[in-house]
């Protein structure tokens, strides 16, 4: 009974650190920049069909595909911040949502064209397939990886928040922006580092998720609900809320699913509406 | 150019000025400075023939009389949506729960055997009124992203509520044995949609003619007060909270009397009358036609539904492709919609006129 | 002067005289959205049948207009009808891929007395809803109560149901656990998962506890399929020895080979398949090469199209080219053909069709997976009105 308990735990807890992996962005874009970026479900999905690309075209292992995808997305979304997003930071959340509706859209509409409405599949390395069995329980490998990676991806990020001079730039601006600016930071640029950082992030774990998620065009709809969730009850501007959240959305949906299917989707939209209403600014938000 | 004037170290350089073709621009985009005449009410000619257009098309041209009445009640979802979004500034992504509830009350109703159509809609507009006074207390209280996620939550939970009730609404294959008795005694409810049509179309005047006399109201401009800026308002004693609720209460009976009139005319229901691709359509239309002018969102349902009637053999990827970049497009360049860009052009021409 | 109006004269008689020639056909499908494909391969089936047949019976040309309803938004698809019949003065009102679109319509056939095809929705209560309504694709419980019966018969005790909790689930769940308890087996539990579900694992972590000697599975066709037998396999179920078995529409021609070598042995009933044996089939498929639509292959939604176009050419035949909603269904009610699929009939009584079900095993011929036959139920009649 335990055992069983701990196996759903654990596929909740790599479920919701995919989920953590690609919502790191949209907090940051959120508490940074003040900006409901819903074209990050679009910058997840573009790192998967780059993944997927570099893997079918170029013939490179999945795992070479993986930094690529980081370093693919995190260009674009500098380019996109530089040129169209830069704009919008002091319009209204209408604006806001409008313009990554219609990005989301583009880039659906892009996919579709370039390789048609079917799944993805995704070849993973032979190591990574199957159970690892530890302490009686079977664990899947793929999900074991998934977890590791992302826990140490997120010490790193820490690390680089808590340690590096650009880490502490960015809690500055995102305190305050004004006084940041006064201090001779140059928040412009940081404000472009982030947001590629956070889409990089974002389509590191697209790459990532095909095997859990799956991929196709709609993916850049479809999960976006997911993320947004976990910003908000996370709250924008930190890490600890979001993970705290995704972990907690990732174990209460598996859970729930496996031990009373019947209320399905039910619970995790009515706990998103009871938290947001307990909690107005998220678990631990932070915003600038 | 002030490069003689000494600045501080640290202060940023000056934006570089603007050209001709900047100057320009930004003179033909500014938001206009006509002086704010009180609101009156008086109908102005514009708005008559407006009016004559949609009454036009019904008499003139009967095969298209089907498309006219959905377009009708596009328009009159639109509007609820406007409502909010213009006059109150809540932006909602779930709205179609209310047009979805409407919808269920008048579809049920008439397939349990009350087919009158009036009362079946005064039911629908009640029930969805009544979910949005609920579900008004969470939306109002919160803001900005988290606000956001609340309306989608709330359509997302009446969807897949209407989904587990099944056996009541037919779930995913839909509510039939939806028979509508003659309306008002007299009109059966035809093949070529005229009394749809006409029906659809007397609903939805009424509706404008309620909403327009609200907007110059003193509740409508204590409204736009509190889209405004929400803490002076409140600070000026405007009961902001209970305010945004009426107004909130008030769309989504608007919402629920257009999803009872879809119901009724083409006799069916489905589960998509919940789903988010109607929310998001929805929020595109108004922004597209000019959010808080109210005809911008009859203008925005119009354009919208027809063309996608038009373009509806075109490759959907095509559709998408187009609908982002003009979505794209609206946000950067013409934040009006069509209508603020109409505002746009038809200011040049009076000022080159009265030159 | 008057050799213009001669020329006017007839090219207007011309004109008139093409009308009263040509049988139309409203398609009423989608062709975009998520459900794209079922429009193409309905289109496919029509372009294979008038390859080979033709496109004129009784002297009449048989034109199909195509509407697309752009997935499941039936007041489109009703308003579609309408305009049709009104616009276009159709003959048939044919096609239908989900249900929503078929009920919807339903009252439109009635109202204007036109016949209606269906050829693909799948759901039993549709042909009630109209009494102009035949159907010649087949439904959920005819196809999942067999499937119960075969399984309690050779081997299988105890299942574990899991199907998508939306109507056509419910459907196979309701049939396959009526036939399959009748027959003597055991249901071991039941679970409903959400239509958008991204992560079967925790189902698959409770099929694993329970222990069944197979389950019984029912999800939209396409990605869902394939992430469960993709996880089925990753979580060791298949190597525990529990099996799966499931209507056809999880091993679907295209699908098929998307899923790979994980399918390999998975039972299912269905109606169609590619590698059934028949000179028909044989024809089908051979037309179906090269119509251009943009399908993979062709399968069992070309297959009722293209059985639906002969439908269509009975009628106009018996009927001698003057079409009417009464004189079409008295045409079709108990009319026998060789469908590519094996033989087919219109139940005179419900308007819907009477088939053999076939018990398929995925196995692999030369480079790509196929549906293999090695059972079959012949005439089955749907369950849901009999």
């Amino acid at each position: 009974m335990l055992l069983r308990l701990t196996g759903v735990v654990f596929d909740g807890i790599a479920y919701g650190s995919l989920l953590f992996l690609i919502s790191i962005g949209l907090s940051v874009t959120l508490g940074l920049m003040n900006f409901v970026n819903l074209a990050h479900g679009a910058f997840a999905m573009l790192g998967g069909y780059l993944c997927v690309t570099l893997m079918e075209r170029a013939g490179l292992p999945f795992l070479a595909t993986l930094p690529l995808a980081f370093v693919g997305l995190a260009l674009l979304g500098a380019l996109l911040e530089r040129t169209l997003y830069r704009r919008l930071y002091g319009a209204g959340a209408l604006d806001q949502v409008l313009f990554s509706i219609g990005l989301t859209l583009v880039a659906v509409a892009a996919t579709t064209f370039q390789f048609g409405s079917g799944q993805q599949p995704v070849r993973l390395p032979e190591f990574l397939r199957g159970q690892v069995q530890i302490l009686g329980l079977g664990l899947g490998r793929y999900r074991l990886f998934l977890v590791l990676l992302v826990v140490a991806l997120t010490v790193a990020l820490q690390l680089l928040v808590d340690r590096t001079r650009f880490g502490a730039q960015v809690r500055a601006a995102v305190d305050n922006r004004a006084a940041a600016a006064g201090l001779g930071i140059d928040v412009d640029r940081v404000f472009t580092l982030t947001f590629a950082l956070g889409a990089g992030l974002a389509g590191l774990g697209g790459a990532l998720g095909i095997d859990v998620l799956g991929l196709d065009p709609t993916f850049a709809v479809k999960y976006l609900v997911y993320f947004l969730l976990v910003v908000t009850v996370g709250g924008a501007g930190s890490f600890r809320g979001p993970a705290l959240a995704a972990l907690g959305l990732g174990v209460l949906d598996v859970a729930g699913k496996y031990y009373v299917p019947q209320l399905g989707a039910f619970v995790i939209y009515a706990a998103m509406v009871v938290l947001l209403t307990l909690f107005p600014a998220g678990l631990q938000g932070r915003r600038a | 150019m002030s490069s003689s004037r000494t600045r501080p170290v640290n202060e940023p350089e000056p934006a570089p000025e603007p050209g001709f073709l900047g100057r320009w621009l930004a003179h033909a985009l500014a938001p206009p400075r006509r002086v704010h005449r009180l609101p009156d009410n008086r109908w102005r000619p514009l708005e008559v023939a407006f009016w004559i257009a949609p009454i036009l098309w019904t008499l003139v041209l009967p095969s298209y009389r089907l498309l006219a009445s959905q377009v009708f009640i596009t328009g009159l979802f639109a509007l609820s949506l406007d409502l909010i979004l213009g006059y109150a500034g809540i932006v909602s992504l779930g709205h179609a729960a209310f047009f979805g509830a409407g919808a269920y009350t008048a579809g049920l109703l008439a397939a349990h055997g009350w087919g009158e159509p009036l009362s079946g809609l005064a039911a629908a507009g009640a029930a969805a009124g009544v979910l949005a006074w609920l579900s008004g207390f969470l939306v109002v209280r919160s803001s900005g992203l988290g606000r956001l996620m609340v309306t989608l939550g709330i359509g997302l939970l009446c969807y897949e509520f209407a989904n587990r009730a099944a056996s009541v609404t037919g779930g995913v294959d839909g509510l039939t044995g939806v028979a509508m008795r003659p309306l008002l005694g007299r009109f059966e409810f035809d093949l070529m949609g005229s009394t749809a049509c006409a029906y659809s179309l007397v609903v939805l005047f009424a509706a404008f003619v309620l909403v327009r006399r609200l907007s110059a109201s003193p509740l409508g401009l204590s409204l736009r007060a509190v889209r405004d800026n929400p803490g002076r308002a409140g600070a000026l004693g405007a009961p902001v909270q209970r305010r945004l609720r009426a107004i909130f209460t008030l769309s989504g009976v608007l919402a629920g009397v257009a999803g009872g009139l879809l119901a009724q005319t083409t006799q069916f229901v489905g589960l998509d009358f919940l789903s988010f691709p109607r929310s998001a359509d929805l929020l595109v239309m108004v922004v597209l036609g000019g959010v808080g002018r109210l005809y911008g969102a009859l203008v925005g349902a119009t354009l919208f539904m027809v063309a996608q009637d038009r373009l509806s053999g075109m490759d959907p990827m095509y559709w998408q492709l187009w609908l982002g970049l003009i979505l794209v497009g609206t946000v950067l360049f013409a934040r009006g919609g069509v209508l603020g860009g109409l505002d746009v052009v038809a200011r040049l021409i009076l000022r080159r006129r009265s030159r | 002067m008057k050799r213009m109006l001669l020329a006017a004269g007839l090219c207007l008689a011309a004109a008139s005289g093409r009308a009263e020639d040509t049988i139309k056909v409203g398609l009423i499908a989608p062709f975009s959205g998520p459900f794209a494909d079922y429009g193409k391969e309905m289109q496919t089936g029509i372009k294979a049948y008038q390859k080979v047949h033709g496109d004129k019976v009784a002297g009449k040309r048989i034109e199909v207009i195509v509407r697309d309803t752009t997935g499941p938004v039936p007041e489109v698809a009703r308003r579609l009808a309408q305009e049709l019949v009104v616009r276009d003065h159709v003959d048939f009102l044919a096609g239908f891929g989900l249900t929503p679109e078929a009920l919807a319509v339903a009252d439109v056939a009635t109202q204007s007395k036109k016949p209606m095809i269906i050829m693909n929705a799948a759901t039993s209560i549709i042909t009630t809803k109209s009494p102009y309504i035949a159907r010649v694709s087949m439904t959920l419980p005819q196809i999942a109560t067999p499937l119960g019966t075969w399984a309690a018969k050779n081997g299988i005790g105890t299942v574990f149901t899991m199907v998508s909790d939306y109507g056509p689930g419910i459907d196979a769940e309701t049939a396959f656990k009526k036939s399959f308890t009748a027959a003597g087996g055991q249901v071991v539990d039941s679970v409903r998962v959400p239509l958008k579900n991204p992560d079967f694992s925790p189902f698959l972590q409770r099929i694993k506890d329970a222990k069944p000697q197979a389950v019984f599975v029912f999800v939209p066709a396409g990605e869902q399929g394939i992430a469960f037998m993709k996880g089925f396999q990753e979580r060791g179920l298949k190597d525990a020895g529990i099996k799966v078995i499931a209507t056809g529409d999880l091993t679907d021609e295209n699908v098929l080979d998307a899923m790979g070598d994980v399918a390999l042995g998975m039972i299912t009933a269905f109606h169609y398949s590619t590698a059934h044996d028949s000179p028909e089939n044989k024809t089908f498929l051979e037309a179906a090469e090269g119509v251009g639509t943009g399908v993979h292959r062709p399968n069992f939604m070309a297959v009722a199209a293209y059985d639906g176009m002969a439908a269509i050419a009975r009628v106009v035949q018996q009927l001698h080219g003057k079409v009417d909603g009464d004189g079409a269904m008295k045409a079709l009610e108990g009319w026998k053909w060789q469908s590519p699929r094996g033989p087919v009939e219109i139940d005179p009584a419900t308007r819907d069709i009477d088939q053999t079900v076939y018990l398929r095993r995925v196995e692999k011929r030369g480079d790509h997976l196929d549906n293999v036959e090695f059972d079959k139920f012949p005439d089955v009649k749907d369950p849901g009105k009999s």
